[in-house]
């Protein structure tokens, strides 16, 4: 489904990613873990396309399309949907006015008709139950006003509006307290099935309780360094990013 | 001893000619004495403080003519209907390069205590009503502009609501300029008067039809007395060409509450003069301004709040997008005076610059003379959010409709002061059309959303029920 080869990227002329492979089949949930500043957060964006990067080697090809040739609604359209680390709040534009353009130009690229009135609305009232979104946000501008908590959820609510082939999860998890952390880990797991992937980028192991990663990538200094089953989240809980690396050192340096 | 006044200054004979043409009538000694004073001023120049990036050089020398006798008849009601908005049928007056059109007016469905007439026979018939306001607000002494207006005006509208008149119905005053092939100017004059514990609703439009220079010297005064309420609206959309200088002179009286909105979409060299005086214990005065330039658009809003009693309220709440090489220019100037202790005035001027060709030029001026006040200003000039911008692409919304968007929830807050729902509607289509991608933004409404989403909501529980 999503296969990323050799891939470089910098920002303001800084090498950020330095050579990732990832192979990433349907179905599957892959964590990306690391410390801060390893570039987890940066691959997020060059997936979604956000053009403050600029991708200078290697390539994303997503069901047989060249991902990096794609604008960023183009990579939405084809099925990639990205969960921000930090939501933007844009005043003055409703959050039902926007979810409903939004819906519109993904059923506009797929040929589809305008969305009906009470069938959003339905839509509207499951998918914001299914994270506890109090419906009542969406007659405020985006974002604008909600608690760290309910900009979180807003992001997992709105990928289960797009219905993506690919959601990468960005830090979704922090910022959460435990109770918000179960909820929006719940409505990720509803989301789960066998066409559906993800990327869950995390600093914490906490989440992978919650939603089981088929594998686990450990990025440092742009590079994945290590990768394994959901074993590894374990190890790396216990030894550290420090203690882990050290070990990965070895297994690169050998 | 006061200083003798220059006689003249300009050599501008195109207004003379024209004021010796009109009739006598009982304000002949304000006409003249305003005549005499634009003679002695002339056109303000951009040595003059107040004007000093509108230039009113372009007018020199253009041999502007009165407009030739021109009848409704001669345009269609699709023109016109352009400039209509869905609720103001019943309540609209007319006017054809500043003369009304009663034939083309719809007067039938005024409220009882209102009165809307042209102001020129009103003159004749209504002298007692007149004549106490008329050119006692806005100052022909202190504004060329204002001085050529009150010496050469024919006509414009009388607008009256008795005391306790209380009207929600909006009057909408229409003034079209046809233009021509030769160089036009226009001259309509309006007089608001709003009685004791009156309420009312008025909408005056200037647009423009056929292409052709004009100039447009329009003066709107609003006596607003004790304890009345005046909603009131200007959208220009004149034509392209255009010169559009426009005086407001708002006067309230104690209790006095008058919004007054500033809706600028069109013409090429536009200034409009903004003045309140707030001459009673706990007036209210708003006013709320939106310009949306292209081109080399020019749009200059000089505000000047004049607070001369205790306990009173002002907002200025003004924005702009520039697009192109177009050019804004605001200037708030708030003055309270020693007695006004207790006052409130807050001004806000927002721009958002799309092309790195457009320009603004904002200036606060603050003259507090009194010691227990709050007044509060604030300017600030941007660009679209790019981060806005991605994070709108990333969910599906193209790059276009997403610009499109930002401009329109930025312009919405403006948008969103406006009260009379039809109108609102068509401002709202306007700006679409100015949008790139508008077309996709007509099928909801991003402002307002308070309304839109319990809309939906409403609609979609009555179809299930059915």
């Amino acid at each position: 489904m999503l296969e990323i080869k050799n891939l470089h990227a910098n920002i303001d002329d800084h090498e950020i990613l330095r050579g990732i492979d990832l192979k990433i089949g349907p179905g599957e949930v892959h964590s990306i873990m690391g410390k801060n500043g390893s570039g987890k957060s940066t691959l997020a964006s060059v997936l979604a396309g956000n053009d403050n990067y600029e991708v200078t080697q290697g390539e994303i090809t997503f069901n047989g399309k060249d991902l990096l040739e794609l604008a960023p609604e183009e990579r939405a359209w084809e099925g990639i949907f990205l969960a921000f680390q930090y939501p933007v709040e844009i005043p003055g534009v409703a959050t039902s006015y926007f979810l409903k353009a939004a819906l519109n130009a993904m059923r506009k690229s797929k040929g589809l008709p305008e969305i009906e009135a009470a069938e959003f609305l339905d839509m509207v009232r499951e998918k914001a139950a299914m994270v506890a979104l109090d419906e009542k946000l969406m007659t405020r501008a985006i974002n604008e006003g909600f608690s760290g908590g309910e900009k979180k959820r807003n992001e997992v609510f709105q990928m289960a509006m797009m219905e993506p082939k690919l959601a990468i999860l960005d830090e979704t998890d922090s910022g959460l307290d435990i109770d918000a952390l179960r909820i929006v880990a719940d409505g990720i797991n509803k989301l789960r099935s066998p066409e559906r992937s993800f990327i869950v980028v995390t600093h914490y192991h906490r989440m992978l309780e919650y939603i089981e990663p088929d594998f686990v990538h450990v990025l440092d200094r742009g590079r994945i360094v290590r990768s394994g089953g959901k074993a590894l989240a374990v190890e790396l809980e216990a030894k550290g990013y420090k203690g882990l690396l050290a070990d990965a050192g070895e297994t690169i340096a050998s | 001893m006061m200083a003798e006044l220059p006689t003249t200054k300009t050599n501008d004979s195109r207004w003379r000619e024209r004021f010796a043409a009109r009739g006598a009538d009982w304000l002949k000694d304000v006409r003249e004495a305003a005549m005499s004073r634009f003679e002695a001023m002339g056109f303000p120049t951009t040595r003059d403080e107040e004007w000093r990036y509108t230039n009113l050089a372009p007018l020199e020398g253009v041999p502007f003519a009165s407009p030739v006798a021109m009848s409704a008849n001669d345009l269609s009601e699709e023109a016109l209907a352009a400039f209509y908005f869905d609720g103001d049928a019943g309540a609209r007056a007319l006017f054809v390069n500043g003369v009304f059109q009663a034939d083309r007016s719809d007067l039938s469905g005024l409220p009882a205590g209102v009165r809307v007439m042209s102001l020129g026979s009103a003159m004749d018939t209504h002298r007692e009503l007149i004549e106490p306001h008329l050119a006692k607000h806005a100052d022909y002494r202190e504004s060329a502009v204002c001085a050529l207006n009150t010496a050469l005006f024919e006509d414009g509208a009388l607008v009256h609501i008795d005391r306790g008149v209380v009207t929600d119905k909006p009057i909408h005053l229409v003034f079209v300029a046809t233009g021509g092939e030769v160089p036009t100017a226009v001259f309509p004059r309006n007089l608001v008067i709003a009685e004791e514990n009156s309420k009312s609703r008025i909408v005056v439009t200037y647009a423009g039809v056929w292409a052709g220079t004009y100039l447009t010297n329009g003066v709107t005064e609003i006596v607003a007395k004790e304890n009345a309420v005046v909603d009131h609206y200007q959208v220009q959309r004149e034509s392209p060409d255009t010169y559009h200088l426009s005086t407001r002179q708002v006067y309230l009286a104690r209790s006095g509450n008058v919004s007054s909105h500033t809706l600028a979409f069109g013409g090429r060299l536009v200034r409009n003069d903004i003045n309140a005086l707030l001459d009673g214990e706990g007036a209210n005065c708003m006013f709320n301004g939106l310009s949306v330039l292209r081109e080399s658009q020019h749009v200059d809003n000089h505000l000047r709040v004049d607070h001369a009693k205790p306990h009173c309220n002002s907002w200025e709440f003004f924005k702009g997008i520039y697009d192109d090489h177009s050019r804004g220019v605001f200037t708030g100037r708030i003055i309270v005076r020693e007695d006004a202790q207790k006052t409130d005035a807050k001004q806000s001027n927002m721009n958002l610059l799309l092309s790195k060709d457009a320009m603004i030029d904002t200036k606060p001026q603050l003259e507090i003379l009194a010691d227990d006040v709050k007044c509060t200003h604030g300017a600030t000039v941007g660009q679209l959010d790019d981060e806005a911008i991605f994070y709108l692409r990333s969910r599906g919304v193209s790059e276009e409709a997403a610009r499109s968007l930002l401009i329109y929830a930025f312009a919405g807050e403006s948008v969103g002061q406006v009260r009379i729902a039809s109108l609102r509607d068509k401002l709202q289509a306007l700006l679409s059309s100015r949008l790139a991608y508008g077309e996709s933004l007509t099928f909801g409404r991003p402002f307002e959303y308070s309304d839109d989403f319990a809309d939906v909501v409403r609609h979609a529980d009555r179809r299930r029920e059915t």
